[in-house]
């Protein structure tokens, strides 16, 4: 493991504000009514996506969830290519047809975001079954929220990965609530980790506001799972900085809860001030990043803008080819 | 030509997609040494090993997903459930899933995998060991549907679903396993889409699938002896659809009787009434009959269980009602 490279630590600070300004940048698209339907902020997680992509190669997959931005751009989607998908548009990720819920991409191994909670665990267990027949010493990550810990879907893959030792990185981004519900109240035994002793895996409860604590114990899960030992169990402990979505105003949780995890447990500002004290870099370092970041974001919804609806006539023929 | 059992002809095209191609897999409960539930898989796992031959736990979702991921990390997975009835659980997979995928993603993803179970009644396993549930598939877009009847057409189809680049849902049926019946030595693959018109006729058509087609062709060489000629049409992939082969025969004999073994409720029999009201109602000189399971759960008492489903007699009755 040893310790990050100065590089790395300020490729992974511009990681964190690129998934944190274009997460700005769709809720204020998404109260113009620019983008519709559900949209599900990563903001207040971004170190635990970053942390863990930054652990594994570009071949190696992900699997992502509902709130899964935060995810594919950290695994190197394109911005642009996601705007557009949000804006509805034919240029997007999934030519509109997805939304936020579904960016995928193969080239970038990212098998999909999920509109079912706990839908990607399953599918984790089959990416696991061709990363260990391929021989290649190819990973899968699986992201899934505290909710999906209490799904039956978390038991089945979990049991399934650990009898066939497959090589899959389970992170359980337990932000707290599931939209409404504390897990606190739902998860039984109230340590996520600790289900790995179960299936006599390993288990990590890190924090997830500590992009280096995520990418230490997930270089660790995946050394491990690259030699051929099978799966481990992160739980981050993380928090979003929304509600569940931009107009929930989350009074479901205590107003010093979420102002105390805002003030001290914000990724983005502890560890842009880590890497100031530790003269990583500069503050005027930082705002140039800053700058060059929401150009490209500017750029990202020009593009959304400017891109074609979907057309209409090709659509249905492809519902006609289904028939 | 040879004749061989159709759980044989099943094991036949395994072995030769598998021996064609690497990627092809099987994942199941009781699989292994046991050969699955029906035996159709007695040998593999000696032959080919515990990595082609996933025998797995009790675990529905995390099979199907297990084809899922496999699926779309370029695996060609064959996931058996072990009736039809346990995919009650894997429903989540199959119909948000794997049905879904290529189509949000914008098709950046495909799911070539084939779910294989088996249904229907007929053994006295009651209620939730012999439904026909074919209608819940049938109703989801993204999902292809093959029922095969006999040896020829299980062997031939099996084949065609492996090679396909979309989730095939291949459901058997339970009282067909041991029926032999003529499968050339040469390889053979059957497209889907292609209706088998398994007996000739000029005066109705009996439009009948999976175990069914036995007893309509049964009825159709007892209501030969009494001057009525059936012409008996096999859909073999109810998706897609021939209707072309349908359509066509009954504008020769302006006559349909349409026979399933699943309840007659929000039925495929019934969508099949629509199409030919659509297509061909000028043509149609006496009403479309249906003859279908009832509207009841499958009762264990042999004698109760027979009264459910369609019989040779009902099938007579039905031709003799509109003839």
């Amino acid at each position: 493991m040893g310790k990050i490279p100065k590089e790395m630590q300020i490729e992974m600070l511009k990681k964190i504000l690129e998934i944190r300004r274009f997460e700005e940048r769709a809720v204020q698209y998404y109260q113009r009514s620019k983008i519709w339907g559900y949209l599900h902020p990563y903001i207040g997680e971004e170190a635990v996506a970053v942390g863990a992509c930054m652990a594994i190669n570009k071949e190696d997959y992900i699997i992502s969830t509902h709130r899964g931005h935060g995810h594919a751009i950290a695994k190197g989607a394109d911005l642009n290519k996601m705007m557009a998908e949000l804006f509805g548009k034919s240029t997007g990720y999934c030519k509109g047809r997805g939304g936020s819920m579904h960016i995928a991409d193969t080239e970038l191994g990212m098998l999909g975001a999920n509109g079912i909670v706990g839908g990607g665990l399953p599918i984790s267990v089959g990416a696991g079954f061709s990363c260990k027949m391929e021989k290649k010493g190819r990973v899968t990550i699986c992201f899934f929220g505290d909710g999906a810990a209490n799904n039956g879907v978390f038991h089945e893959a979990l049991n399934m990965s650990a009898i066939f030792k497959l090589p899959v990185i389970y992170i359980c981004e337990n932000n707290l609530y599931a939209i409404s519900m504390c897990s606190r109240e739902s998860v039984a035994g109230n340590d996520i980790a600790g289900r790995s002793k179960s299936y006599g895996i390993p288990g990590y409860k890190v924090d997830g506001s500590d992009v280096i604590a995520m990418h230490e114990a997930v270089e660790k899960a995946v050394d491990y799972a690259r030699k051929g030992n099978g799966p481990s169990l992160i739980e981050a402990q993380t928090y979003r900085f929304f509600g569940h979505h931009p107009n929930d105003p989350a009074a479901y949780r205590p107003k010093e809860e979420a102002e105390n995890e805002k003030a001290n447990r914000d990724c983005l500002k502890n560890f842009k001030q880590k890497l100031v004290n530790d003269k990583i870099i500069t503050e005027e370092q930082f705002n140039e990043m800053d700058k060059e970041i929401e150009k490209r974001i500017d750029a990202a919804v020009e593009f959304a803008e400017n891109s074609p609806e979907p057309e209409l006539e090709k659509f249905l023929e492809r519902v006609a080819l289904n028939q | 030509m040879r004749e061989i059992e159709y759980r044989e002809a099943i094991k036949e095209a395994i072995i030769e997609e598998m021996d064609r191609d690497p990627k092809v897999f099987l994942l199941g409960e009781d699989i292994g040494v046991y050969g699955g539930a029906f035996r159709a898989y007695k040998g593999l796992l000696e032959k080919y090993g515990p990595e082609r031959v996933v025998n797995t736990p009790i675990s529905e979702q995390a099979i199907v997903g297990g084809a899922v991921g496999a699926a779309l990390t370029g695996y060609r997975p064959v996931a058996e459930i072990m009736f039809v009835d346990f995919c009650t659980l894997a429903m989540d997979q199959i119909v948000n899933q794997a049905a879904k995928i290529n189509f949000m993603t914008g098709d950046a993803l495909h799911v070539p995998m084939v779910l294989r179970t088996q249904g229907g009644s007929g053994t006295g396993i009651a209620a939730q060991h012999s439904q026909s549930l074919e209608s819940w598939f049938y109703h989801i877009p993204g999902l292809k549907l093959v029922m095969p009847a006999t040896p020829y057409d299980v062997k031939g189809l099996l084949k065609t679903a492996i090679r396909d680049n979309d989730p095939v849902v291949f459901i058997e049926h339970k009282t067909l396993y041991l029926n032999k019946g003529p499968v050339p030595e040469e390889e053979y693959t059957i497209p889907f889409g292609v209706a088998d018109v398994k007996r000739e006729g000029s005066d109705i058509t009996i439009f009948a699938y999976s175990a069914m087609l036995l007893k309509a062709l049964a009825a159709a060489e007892e209501l030969a002896k009494e001057g009525i000629s059936c012409e008996v049409i096999d859909p073999r992939t109810l998706v897609p659809l021939d209707t072309d082969t349908l359509i066509n025969s009954v504008k020769k004999t302006n006559r349909l009787v349409i026979v399933s073994e699943a309840v007659e409720r929000g039925s495929v029999a019934s969508d099949i009434l629509a199409i030919v009201n659509d297509k061909a109602f000028d043509y149609l000189d006496a009403p479309v009959k249906r003859v279908c399971g009832l509207n009841t759960a499958i009762p264990y008492n042999s004698k109760l269980e027979k009264a459910c489903i369609p019989t040779k007699e009902s099938i007579i009755d039905a031709v003799k009602e509109i003839v």
